[in-house]
């Protein structure tokens, strides 16, 4: 825990950083290609959906990090808000883009998974409506950033919108359900329950969803140390002009 | 507070635009419907509550930069922070004279654009109530998408973007409630969402907005 709080130091971000983002890389390579294949080739077809159950290692995987992107964007701002941590506000900058393009996967997988199962590309189903409201509260968010030239007043307003839009993302999760019935299935790859996936399924599911974590984790450590060389460089050309 | 309160009602009637722009709008908008869709009175009926729903949040989304982008402009907005009302009461009043002179008018205005709209009889009285109880949440909401951009050289579209994700569950459940009454369901469970919602939006979203407002001041 404490190797957080050591962080807000960019340059020992960028140490540690250094140094990690090469094992954690392969370790994401090997276990996200591994899950994939394993799920695509060295698996039986479904009995009732046949081979188009394959897109399920694609599709729960990138849907469940759009939403875990955008509560670690919330818990980032968070520490942003109360610590003042540089690196913290940073890092959700970098995240909101990866979150931004796991929602798109998500919906477009659905979309072609949708076309065999149910007939349709596109419903407006609560959950896929919700997917789409996700997607806007990230191309919102990212907006604001793009427009704020003060990076302070950037990462301090994007924080307030971050811990808002959260609230009204959950609200629309639920609201969608009072709008429209649904067709996707309840939750099947809870740890309680019987009805869950089998252990066929299972395991190459697993995978793949560690996989599309580590994944997540290498951009964005990559793309913060990107911002923080950024923000590096501006603070150079600045001291230049003034030097003149 | 209540000075405050008045300067903003007189600004927003003397000053043109904000009081009868929201409402000549909305007027607009109902007249496109039946051009866009075809004046079949049975196809109206049906997406009427949508409709007047979606005026209404578009009406209330036009006249949102008028609640702090004047005021910065021309400074008042920093004397108003160092003033020794809090900013969020400055806030909340702020969004309450906007409420007042767009969001009430469209309460009154709503029944007869929804005759315009064949909207179903029973759905009248439910199309009142959920625009009385939803548009202070859309004002709310909207003063803390126009505090957040505040500062910005061209915050209206971006505000725009910010502000609508957050008004769909009140669009949701506002509708969802005209629509039951049209055809005589129970509508107790969204109306009460709807009333939460705004409840919330008015309580906690000044503190936000005040929030962002001292940020875009620092």
């Amino acid at each position: 825990m404490n190797i957080i709080w050591e962080w807000a130091n960019p340059r020992k971000f960028m140490a540690w950083t250094d140094r990690a983002l090469p094992t954690i890389a392969v370790l994401a390579a090997i276990v996200f290609v591994g899950g994939l294949v394993w799920g695509f080739f060295f698996t039986p077809d479904d009995y009732r959906q046949g081979a188009t159950i394959k897109i399920f290692y694609l599709h729960v995987p990138s849907a469940m990090m759009a939403i875990n992107i955008w509560v670690m964007m919330l818990v980032t701002s968070l520490i942003w808000i109360v610590r003042r941590h540089h690196v913290s506000a940073l890092a959700a900058k970098a995240a909101a883009p990866i979150g931004a393009i796991m929602t798109l996967i998500a919906l477009f997988t659905g979309a072609i998974w949708g076309k065999p199962m149910w007939g349709t590309y596109w419903e407006w189903d609560p959950r896929l409506t919700s997917f789409l409201i996700l997607l806007l509260f990230y191309i919102g968010y990212m907006a604001l950033w793009e427009a704020i030239e003060n990076p302070d007043t950037a990462a301090d307003l994007t924080s307030v919108l971050c811990l808002v839009g959260s609230v009204f993302a959950l609200l629309s999760r639920y609201a969608v359900n009072f709008w429209n019935q649904g067709l996707h299935q309840g939750a099947s790859l809870s740890m309680d329950e019987k009805e869950n996936v089998a252990d066929v399924f299972w395991y190459p599911a697993l995978m793949a969803i560690a996989g599309f974590v580590l994944l997540f984790i290498t951009l964005v450590l990559l793309r913060t140390r990107t911002e923080i060389r950024q923000r590096r460089l501006q603070a150079i050309e600045m001291r230049e002009r003034v030097q003149g | 507070m209540i000075r405050l309160l008045w300067r903003d009602l007189t600004l927003g009637v003397r000053a043109g635009g904000g009081f009868g722009l929201g409402l000549g709008f909305f007027l607009i908008l109902v007249t496109l419907v039946p051009f866009g869709v075809g004046p079949n009175a049975e196809n109206l009926a049906v997406i009427a509550p949508g409709i007047l729903w979606i005026g209404a949040l578009l009406a209330c989304l036009l006249s949102l930069d008028r609640i702090f982008a004047l005021d910065f402009e021309d400074g008042s907005l920093d004397l108003l922070a160092t003033a020794p009302i809090p900013l969020e009461g400055v806030v909340a009043m702020k969004a309450l004279a906007h409420w007042i002179t767009t969001g009430l008018p469209l309460v009154v205005a709503a029944p007869a654009l929804g005759f315009l709209l064949h909207l179903d009889g029973a759905a009248y009285r439910w199309l009142i109530i959920t625009l009385l109880i939803g548009t202070p949440a859309l004002s709310f909401i909207g003063a803390f998408g126009a505090a957040l951009t505040v500062g910005l050289k061209r915050g209206g579209l971006l505000m725009s973007l910010l502000v609508l994700p957050l008004y769909i569950p009140t669009l949701i459940f506002g509708a969802e409630v005209v629509r039951r009454g049209a055809d005589g369901f129970l509508v107790t469970t969204p109306l009460m969402m709807q009333a939460g919602i705004s409840a919330g939006s008015v309580a906690l979203l000044p503190f936000a907005a005040a929030a962002a407002i001292r940020i875009a001041l620092r």
